[in-house]
């Protein structure tokens, strides 16, 4: 459907065969997509500020420095790349094709760096001793749900900077219009939307009190 | 430029003004510090919690409204989105809810 076309039927949103949404149904997909996954991450988060709360003997192995000051670091990462990935769909929207490409870069190293610290932060755990399985203060339960909830929005974001990558070059080329960029925004965006409860809600209740 | 920030560029699309986006960023990271100065607050986890996910809901609806564009969308996309999602993890709350309030009054610290 050419963009003339879809203005008409998007002026008649009710009268059938049009859209409703006045969205493009490469857009409306990927909001259905976020919707389910977000469910998903509801459904791990709930199961485990669940049996968070039951457990009166929860560990909290989190020290101010070096994990809470990381996990923070990482927060600021992921707001920061979703700043730069909107001002990416902006440039995409006024036609500012380089501009684009760069911010879309930008993002996806932000995105990088994420990794990165983040399995930094799993690899001190494993030298504690801390695993998804054991852990010192024999609560596996906080292995299962920790990691289990970090590894699954840290995958996320691997498929993220993979596909900002893919954005970025076929973007460059000519290979993908704005609509794609935006479409990929809102991907992004979600992954850090998921975090802003993962943070709180893994590390900040777990913060170690003595210091 | 229309009043909420935002304006129209040549594609036809309404996007935010980079000052309108740099105030949102200020405003997650502003509530992000909130919540870390919290945790040190020995609150009880049950308050805790509810705090921590109040404020991560004020965090999220920003993502949703401004970074997500979903505020300049027409209306009937939020209606068929947001609501459903809702409505089921309220559902999935269901499951837990009877049990939560068992464990509650079991726990003594």
């Amino acid at each position: 459907m050419s963009d003339t076309e879809f203005e008409i039927v998007a002026d008649s949103p009710w009268s059938g065969g049009g859209s409703p949404f006045a969205v493009k149904s490469i857009k409306f997909g990927m909001w259905l997509f976020i919707i389910s996954d977000s469910i998903t991450f509801s459904v791990l988060l709930i199961s485990y500020a669940w049996v968070r709360l039951a457990n009166p003997d929860w560990p909290r192995p989190f020290p101010f420095s070096p994990a809470i000051l990381n996990a923070s670091f990482l927060t600021l990462i992921l707001l920061s790349s979703s700043l730069t990935m909107v001002m990416g769909v902006n440039a995409a929207h006024k036609g500012e094709r380089s501009k684009t490409v760069k911010y879309l870069i930008a993002t996806s190293i932000l995105g990088a760096a994420f990794v990165i610290l983040h399995l930094g932060e799993w690899f001190r755990l494993f030298n504690e001793g801390v695993t998804p399985w054991s852990n010192p203060w024999n609560v596996p339960l906080f292995g299962g749900t920790f990691f289990g909830i970090t590894g699954l929005h840290m995958l996320h974001v691997t498929i993220g900077v993979l596909y900002l990558w893919i954005m970025a070059f076929g973007y460059g080329r000519g290979k993908f219009n704005a609509d794609h960029v935006e479409v990929s925004g809102l991907y992004w965006h979600f992954v850090d939307l998921v975090w802003m409860f993962v943070f709180p809600m893994l590390y900040l209740m777990s913060v170690s009190l003595k210091g | 430029m229309s009043a909420h920030g935002a304006v129209t560029v040549d594609d036809g699309h309404e996007v935010g003004t980079t000052k309108l986006f740099l105030w949102v960023w200020f405003w997650l990271l502003l509530l992000t510090a909130i919540e870390v100065l919290l945790a040190y607050f020995q609150l009880h986890p049950y308050l805790m919690l509810t705090i921590l996910i109040g404020l991560s809901l004020i965090k999220s609806a920003l993502i949703l409204s401004y970074f997500m564009h979903l505020r300049f969308e027409r209306l009937s996309l939020f209606l068929i989105l947001i609501p459903a999602m809702v409505f089921c993890i309220c559902m999935m709350l269901i499951m837990f809810f009877p049990d939560s309030v068992r464990l509650m009054q079991m726990r003594t610290h």
